[in-house]
């Protein structure tokens, strides 16, 4: 099987092994089309985006106005902050390059002179890989105003990086723009899409880095070639990044449409010990979990995992083996979303928040059998209030883990004690005649 | 105490003004710069790379606050971070997390009396197919478990 993104040639991060692995070439190969060619041709392609929405690459690129009378920007997500998905780092470490080739070829076919690449903070080691690779591009003449000598040609475009600092809804792409343009990152209201009005009002595309490193091998080989890898609604590679409870967890390059059995036993050597699975997170930890029972058959591309009831994320597959503690991994992923909503949209800052001191309280042996209704009506009421996406990915988790796993957050909660009484006491102990605690049956 | 970048930072600022059209955009890589030359962010710090980014002292404030890695007091020479999050807990984090905690005698946010050390619980760190972590200062530790997470923090005088 060919790998696209992290093929398995040595010393790739080096730019005279990328050079005479045919690097650039399809930079060269797409300046003698026009524009407009090479969006048609990752349209056709069928590239779609690996930062989680999975939206067509090419149709993204489309919707960048045409003329020259506004500036025009790229930005490259690389913020990765999503638990569970690990996989932009290793583009980072072995090929840089041709991250930086796909970032020309895009810039060239939505008209950009400017393109950012946003990396998380914590990745300093990952941010400096980069920039010596960027440093090392300028000074060999594959960007800046030097490419005109380099290619001929009128056309070039400058790469610099940016440096989050351990913010999660950086990934969300206008939260990332404000982050760029030094506000404080909240998240835009959309329309107007960054298209129209991204990056300084200006016309904006932002596509991960996995999308773009897959860019030249398209240009190269052709669409078509493209196409017919994997599934042919979601075609071409994806890097998974498989952790949690299994033998080799790692980054894997497979073609979509792999079963996730084959994932998890085949290429991550199954779980140790043989134990059962209870439980997959087949996209990063926003995404529906899936129970261990329905795993058999699941294909990893965007169409087979929504109908089997989950989503691709960023494929980032954690895997719980039979001796899991569900509510202890579901208060942790809740507690992550507490910490990282940004606080703009009510639902998603206080529900996160309560839907902790639920689980904790469940966690704790407290729980009421009315908790489990509660935090599915709290998950209920932040998905589809909030301006992102973050509350979807806080409410998800919840939601899906307490109706598939009903049992396991049952057995933990008591029928005897009622909330409204409970509440009631909470409420009455701020008074000035404080009452006893409430004793628990 | 006034706060002033040294001259070798000054030129590093100007470099970095020159990434962006506008200058505000640059307060993020100057809030990194001031933190490296200074340590942390103080309201003095804040005041320079205002005037610097040419922005509202409070628009400064609103993105140190907003961030995890900017510090708003001084850390210790070793600022230990351990992630455990899911996929590191799922290998034994909160073992790891719970040993670091007794060694050190501090708790999440804390810094030793000597200031040699300082201690965060942090978010996934993008390490999760080689976990558990830590990470110590920029640097990170990968594949742990509890005695090998000791020998590191043994290792840090």
């Amino acid at each position: 099987m060919e790998k696209i993104v992290l093929p398995d040639i040595p010393n790739l991060h080096d730019i005279d092994a990328y050079l005479s692995n045919g690097g650039f070439k399809a930079y060269k190969k797409a300046v003698t089309q026009s524009p407009d060619d090479i969006i048609d041709q990752v349209k056709k392609s069928g590239l779609r985006g690996r930062g989680g929405a999975a939206f067509s690459a090419g149709l993204k690129w489309s919707f960048m106005p045409k003329g020259n009378d506004k500036p025009k920007y790229l930005c490259v997500n690389g913020d990765e902050s999503e638990p569970g998905s690990f996989k932009d780092r290793q583009i980072f470490e072995y090929n840089p390059f041709q991250l930086i080739e796909g970032i020309l070829i895009t810039c060239y076919a939505i008209g950009a002179k400017t393109a950012y690449i946003y990396i998380r903070g914590e990745y300093h080691k990952w941010v400096n890989l980069m920039q010596k690779a960027v440093d090392t591009a300028y000074a060999r003449g594959f960007a800046g105003e030097k490419m005109k000598e380099t290619f001929g040609g009128e056309f070039f475009c400058d790469i610099f990086i940016h440096k989050g600092a351990g913010a999660y809804i950086c990934g969300e792409e206008s939260s990332l723009m404000n982050s760029i343009e030094g506000k404080r990152p909240y998240p835009r209201v959309k329309p107007p899409f960054p298209a129209q009005n991204g990056l300084w009002g200006n016309p904006t595309t932002i596509n991960n880095v996995e999308t773009i490193t897959n860019v030249p091998a398209i240009i190269n080989k052709g669409w078509e070639w493209f196409a017919a890898i994997g599934e042919p609604k979601h075609p071409g590679t994806i890097l998974f990044g498989v952790s949690g409870h299994v033998n080799k967890p790692g980054v894997y390059e497979l073609p979509s449409g792999t079963l996730l059995t084959d994932i998890i036993y085949k290429y991550a050597g199954g779980v140790p010990g043989d134990k059962k699975i209870k439980c997959v997170i087949p996209g990063g930890s926003s995404m529906p979990p899936l129970r261990g029972d329905q795993l058999e058959g699941v294909k990893m591309d965007a169409e087979s995992l929504r109908a089997a009831g989950s989503a691709i994320g960023t494929g980032g597959i954690m895997v719980m083996d039979e001796d899991t503690d569900l509510v202890k991994v579901l208060a942790r992923i809740t507690k992550f979303y507490y910490h990282e909503s940004c606080g703009q949209c009510t639902p998603c800052r206080e529900g996160t928040g309560w839907m902790l001191k639920l689980l904790n309280r469940i966690l704790r042996g407290e729980g009421s059998t009315k908790d489990v209704e509660l935090l599915i009506s709290v998950a209920n009421n932040i998905e589809g209030n909030t301006v992102c996406a973050l509350g979807e990915a806080a409410a998800w988790p919840v939601k899906f883990m307490v109706t598939r796993f009903r049992d396991e957050f049952e057995a933990r909660v008591k029928s005897g004690i009622s909330i409204d009484v409970r509440n009631k006491v909470h409420s009455m102990r701020k008074t000035v005649n404080p009452i006893a605690p409430l004793t628990l049956n | 105490m006034e706060f002033k970048f040294t001259e070798e930072n000054i030129q590093k600022v100007e470099a970095v003004l020159k990434k962006y059209p506008e200058k505000k955009a640059a307060v993020m890589p100057v809030l990194y710069l001031a933190q490296d030359q200074n340590g942390y962010i103080s309201g003095e710090v804040m005041k320079e790379v205002a005037f610097l980014c040419e922005m509202p002292e409070a628009d400064v404030l609103g993105v140190v606050t907003f961030y995890t890695m900017y510090h708003k007091k001084p850390m210790g020479k070793y600022h230990i971070q351990v992630c455990t999050n899911v996929s590191c807990m799922l290998r034994g984090a909160y073992d790891i997390y719970g040993k670091v905690k007794d060694k050190l005698g501090i708790d999440n946010g804390g810094v030793t009396p000597d200031h040699q050390f300082s201690l965060e619980e942090v978010e996934c760190m993008g390490s999760c197919g080689t976990a558990p972590m830590i990470a110590v200062n920029e640097d990170y530790f990968e594949n742990l478990d509890v005695p090998s997470t000791l020998k590191i923090l043994e290792s840090l005088k």
